[in-house]
């Protein structure tokens, strides 16, 4: 879980950066995203791994749910778990299915697209199309806003998972508590940006 | 029958190593065809099981509790002592010896002690092979404090858990045995009876506590190491669950019960706080190295602290009295345990107690907490006449020594004991008295043995703090896997013996019967309401201090209270359950024989000493005054039927190495 | 002060349980927990009614018998404490108070509250010592200096009691802390640490055998265990347990 974690904080960062640039430069990003999708290092090695390092992460996440449900045959009637643990930490597994089904919504909106665009509709190479696709996505209010809704618990997911997959892998000394923060930084500014680039081309664009 | 020691000749610090080089050994071949049965898996069962163990025998432990690890030796705080010498004070094996008869009040035996004292060295080294965490100092070595009646610091510990640690060791070997199939471990199991067959201990009847089923266990030696008889008092720092049945029990058959009137009452424990009170909270002796025990040294303010119009911090230094300091100059508030107790009664039966039942003494740390804040402010160069820096500095050392002390006072008593002064009273402690054992831990029935807390043999009438966890290690560790083996070397043709024996059927029986009749008894009052009063007898009348008159009337009033008890005692439940009434029941069925035992042996003891104080003989100014020419001997008595019926045999206590003397704190 | 305890009966392992209502009234605030459970116990004996089994037996803190997860909490409402050191000041008059066994498929109920965690003694037996005899004869305790800070680490994680708190709040019944407890403290030793590889693995893999759920890191663990072992140590057995599996 840990490693597959980090290995998809590390694609969330790179996601994050270049669709980031989509607020600053149409240009700039059109060129970043040409190269993410013809690139054939990015198309043929990079994204299969991703996409296994995805289905193996949320396998395994329901792998462990069950596992653990069954650790406990009977359970409690009175069962505070408020009182010494975060809900984040407690509900991944909701956190995690809401993610999984954005997840879903976002490969039909971009990737079974742009895969029909390359591959089976075979279309011509179209360096500047990348900006335009992204601008007329936002344009919905109901789209934008389930992305929003997806972000947060996004949000709630790295919130107990950046500092989890550190735990799991053994990452206790000095510089623990300054990774703490930075775990909890990257759980705020990185769903948020997303909202924000989000509401910046739904308002920005009509 | 004459009780022979079996005291090896010899000078004092050669008979044991004599004695090892001479004794009977079993062929490592052999050990595999040789069963042992060790009842109690504290520090002396758990580490006698592991070295058994280790050496090849068949080791069965049974223990009540539902691990090993959960034993009473696990609650000892404060350390344990070793003659190790680390930190140059002079310590020495002889002195280590010396200070152990000394504060056990002359009454303990020679040999004994100098094997407890040379073996100590070893404890150390073997704890911390395994793994034991002992408090350390700066440059990586063993840090030591110093207990209670003695002028040297060789108190290991390990914060104020020393005892958990050196549990958890002992029960890590004993894991580690287990897992090697070589120890069987019955927990959850209770013995309730001895199988003795031709005049040796053959195996037990012992019960599931689970199932219930009565079970028979056959070994070619019993070990009993069940710890102490405290909880005769109801109310003491034992555990809930310790109990006497196993060494009363094994008292029955034949073994000899030596000076049961010798308890600790320890001085510094958490006061009584009401009548619901089920244990007392022991606050280590390792405490009065740095806290100061006073009273208000007039009535008036005694009695407006305990109506609630004063606090203790509105007295002022003229107004105290630290009587210990007062009364021991040279030992001050570091006395033994038995001098310490029985000052703190002395003050609060003159009116100077502190708490609303007038029952409690303060024990303050205040000046250690501006000793220790001026050293640091020194040292890190602070301002050492900032008084709230200086308390910061003071009490973070003091909570570095004794942290997890002062939480558990607080989270009990609800006060912080920090800011103010803990309230202190003494409770049951620690029983020196217990099975009579000869030099090899052998008690009067061949091949029954018994070590630990469990057998009389090292502390004499008061034992100084930190010899406990010592003696028990020293049994289980390094004394019993030498000794029993010199009995069980003749028993490597026996074979296995079996369970089908009369004797045995004939003690499952027995212990059947009783069983059926507890749970049939439908009376009107549970096994603590009877718990209960056996328990304010014995504090009341056979307690801290003690008279002919009370200890005759205790003796009688138990003896009618153990009559009303089988005909009135409500166990419910089943015989074949889970049943914790019914394990009480068997329990304090025995407590009430024991207890009247016990005050038989107080009443025989015409003098004081150590933790047995006759108010008819103290000295002008109310130290104990012991009698040499008559006392100076092991009571041991001989079950005949009925405790009223016992028969006291002496074991003359000889010194060849120490010299009797008054013994003197001042 | 007058409360209502809703208490879990189960009259062996294989009958079914079913929490029971008993009103009580006469608690004193300076009553422990399990005080308050005798005065229960003492009611329901004069009554007739068998009396509710619970494990205890130190009452002082250390010994890690009791257990009781007490509205929806192990060891109830207080922190770094047992159930025997909870005390009825933490509650109010009127107060309704659940009181159930710790609950986990390796701690199958015995009896009411009691429940077996034998499953803790079989971890340790698979690696929970350092293998040394008692010879008598082994090198003095000082020749092996431990730096102050280590020692004090590994006495930090054995001081764990063995309650089995860990296992009981945690939402997935796992066993990490108490398992990274024991290996930490002799992983942090000089003398634990000849044998640190096969105790880890060994260790982790009975645990897993006892049907212990996984770690999930929510730390309430850290929080409900009696002693304040740290999540730190999990970390530490995680690298452990990590270094090891690549060693083999």
């Amino acid at each position: 879980m840990a490693l597959s974690g980090l290995f998809l904080i590390s694609f969330l960062s790179l996601h994050f950066f270049i669709n980031m640039v989509s607020v600053f430069s149409a240009d700039s990003f059109n060129a970043m995203s040409h190269f993410m999708g013809y690139n054939p290092l990015i198309q043929f090695v990079m994204q299969p791994v991703l996409i296994a390092g995805v289905v193996f992460h949320f396998v395994m996440g329901f792998v462990l749910e069950l596992k653990n449900r069954n650790a406990r045959p009977i359970s409690y009637v009175k069962y505070n778990g408020a009182a010494n643990a975060s809900w984040a930490s407690r509900n991944m597994i909701i956190s995690g299915v809401v993610v999984l089904a954005f997840l879903g919504l976002h490969m039909y909106d971009f990737w079974f697209a742009e895969m029909n665009y390359k591959y089976i509709a075979v279309n011509t190479i179209n360096e500047t199309r990348y900006y335009e696709e992204l601008v007329h996505k936002f344009e919905s209010p109901v789209r934008t806003g389930l992305y929003c809704i997806a972000f947060v618990l996004l949000s709630l997911h790295l919130w107990h998972g950046f500092n989890s997959s550190f735990q799991s892998v053994g990452f206790a000394n000095k510089y623990a508590k300054a990774l703490h923060k930075l775990g909890y930084a990257f759980a705020i500014v990185i769903p948020f940006g997303f909202i924000f680039i989000a509401l910046f081309h739904h308002f920005n664009h009509i | 029958m004459a009780l022979d020691s079996k005291v090896p000749s010899g000078s004092i610090s050669d008979k044991w190593t004599n004695y090892k080089d001479h004794i009977n050994l079993v062929n490592p071949a052999n050990k595999r065809n040789i069963d042992i049965i060790v009842v109690g898996t504290g520090l002396a069962g758990g580490s006698a099981a592991a070295t058994l163990a280790e050496l090849g025998y068949n080791v069965k432990t049974f223990c009540f509790q539902d691990s090993p690890r959960r034993a009473h030796s696990i609650a000892a705080q404060g350390g344990i002592n070793a003659a190790k010498n680390y930190q140059g004070d002079g310590d020495s094996t002889f002195r280590l010896f010396y200070d152990t008869i000394k504060g056990g009040d002359y009454r303990s035996r020679e040999a004994n002690v100098h094997r407890l004292a040379e073996v100590s060295t070893n404890i150390i080294d073997q704890c911390v092979m395994q793994g034991v965490p002992l408090a350390r100092e700066y440059g990586g070595l063993l840090d030591n404090r110093s207990f209670g009646g003695t002028l040297v610091a060789r108190t290991f510990y390990a914060k104020g858990q020393t005892g958990q640690q050196l549990l958890l060791g002992a029960y890590s070997a004993m894991n580690r045995q287990i897992g090697r199939g070589k120890i069987k471990p019955h927990n959850r199991h209770e013995m309730l009876d001895l199988v003795v067959v031709d005049g040796k201990a053959r195996g037990i009847i012992a019960r599931d506590l689970v199932t219930g089923e009565i079970e028979r266990h056959s070994a070619h030696a019993v070990v009993i190491a069940s710890g102490g008889y405290g909880n005769v008092f109801f109310l003491s720092t034992y555990a809930m669950g310790s109990n006497a049945t196993a060494a009363w029990k094994i008292h029955k058959k034949g073994a000899f019960f030596a000076n049961p009137c010798y308890t600790q009452i320890h001085p510094t424990c958490i006061p009584v706080s009401g009548e619901h009170q089920s244990k007392l909270t022991l606050m280590s002796e390792s405490l009065r190295n740095d806290g100061r025990i006073w009273v208000p040294a007039k009535l008036e303010d005694a009695q407006a602290i305990r109506e609630g119009k004063k606090k203790p911090a509105d007295l002022s230094e003229e107004d105290r009295d630290y009587y210990l300091e007062r009364r021991y100059p040279s030992f001050g508030n570091l006395v033994p345990r038995d001098v310490a107790s029985r000052a703190a009664k002395e003050r609060c039966d003159a009116g100077f107690g502190v708490n609303k039942t007038g029952e409690a003494v303060y024990l303050d740390f205040a000046s250690a907490i501006q000793r220790y804040g001026k050293e640091q402010a020194y040292i890190k160069g602070l301002d050492a006449n900032n008084t709230k820096l200086i308390i910061d500095l003071g009490a973070a050392v003091v909570a570095n020594k004794y942290g997890n002390l002062f939480q558990m006072y607080e989270k009990i008593v609800d006060e912080d004991p920090y800011k103010t002064p803990m309230m202190i009273y003494p409770a049951v402690h620690y029983t020196m008295g217990g099975t009579w054992v000869d030099y090899n831990l052998q008690t009067t029935i061949p091949g029954c043995f018994s070590i630990g807390e469990s057998n009389f043999s090292d502390h004499g009438a008061n034992r100084l703090g930190a010899s406990a966890l010592m003696q028990g290690l020293a049994d289980g560790y390094f004394v019993l896997p030498y000794t029993i083996g010199d009995y069980l070397a003749p028993d490597i043709k026996t074979g296995t013996i079996s369970t089908d024996l009369p004797e045995f059927v004939e003690a499952e029986k027995k212990v059947k019967d009783q069983i059926e009749k507890f749970i049939n008894n439908n009376g009107t009052h549970s096994v603590d309401y009877f718990h209960k009063k056996l328990g304010k007898i014995m504090w009341d009348k056979v307690g801290m201090a003690r008279n002919a008159k009370g200890l005759t009337e205790a003796i009688e009033e138990i003896a009618a209270l153990r009559e009303e008890f089988y005909k009135d005692v409500k166990v419910p439940g089943t015989a074949d359950s889970f049943n914790q009434e019914l394990e009480k029941a068997g329990r304090v069925a025995d407590f009430l024989e024991l207890g009247e035992l016990f005050a038989k042996d107080a009443l025989h003891r015409n003098e004081s000493c150590g933790g047995h104080f006759r108010e008819e003989y103290q000295s002008e100014d109310g130290e104990a005054q012991r009698d040499d020419e008559n006392f100076a001997y092991v009571a041991a008595w001989e079950y005949k039927g009925k405790p009223s019926d016992a028969v006291l045999h002496k074991e003359p206590l000889v010194f060849e190495n120490i010299k009797l003397v008054t013994r003197s704190y001042k | 002060m007058k409360l209502t305890l809703q208490i879990w009966r189960q009259k062996n392992a294989k009958a079914e349980g079913k929490i029971v209502e008993y009103p009580i009234d006469g608690i004193e605030e300076d009553m422990s927990f399990l005080e308050m459970l005798d005065v229960l116990n003492e009611q329901l004996i004069n009554k007739g009614d068998e009396p509710v089994s619970f494990d205890h037996d130190c009452r002082e803190g250390i010994c890690g018998s009791c257990s009781l997860f007490i509205n929806g909490e192990a060891h109830g409402p207080d922190r770094g404490i047992p159930t025997c050191q909870l005390h009825m000041r933490m509650f109010k008059d009127g107060d309704t108070i659940f009181i159930e066994p710790f609950r986990a498929a390796a701690f199958p109920v015995i009896k009411d509250l009691v429940v077996d965690r034998s499953a803790f003694d079989r971890i340790q037996h698979a690696g929970g010592f350092v293998s040394v005899n008692t010879s008598g004869n082994p090198v003095d305790a000082n020749t092996i200096p431990i730096p102050k800070h280590d020692a004090d680490r590994a006495f930090d994680a054995a001081t764990c009691i063995g309650c089995g708190a860990c296992v009981a709040t945690c939402k997935n019944s796992s066993a990490m802390l108490f398992v990274a407890a024991k290996v930490s403290q002799y992983a942090l030793l000089p003398q634990g640490r000849v044998e640190a590889t096969d105790r880890v693995l060994n260790m982790v893999a009975q645990m897993d055998a006892e049907g212990f759920g996984n770690c999930t890191n929510t730390g309430a663990c850290e929080v409900e265990c009696p002693k304040g072992i740290s999540l730190d140590y999990i970390a530490q057995m995680n690298r452990e347990y990590l270094s090891a599996s690549i060693k083999g």
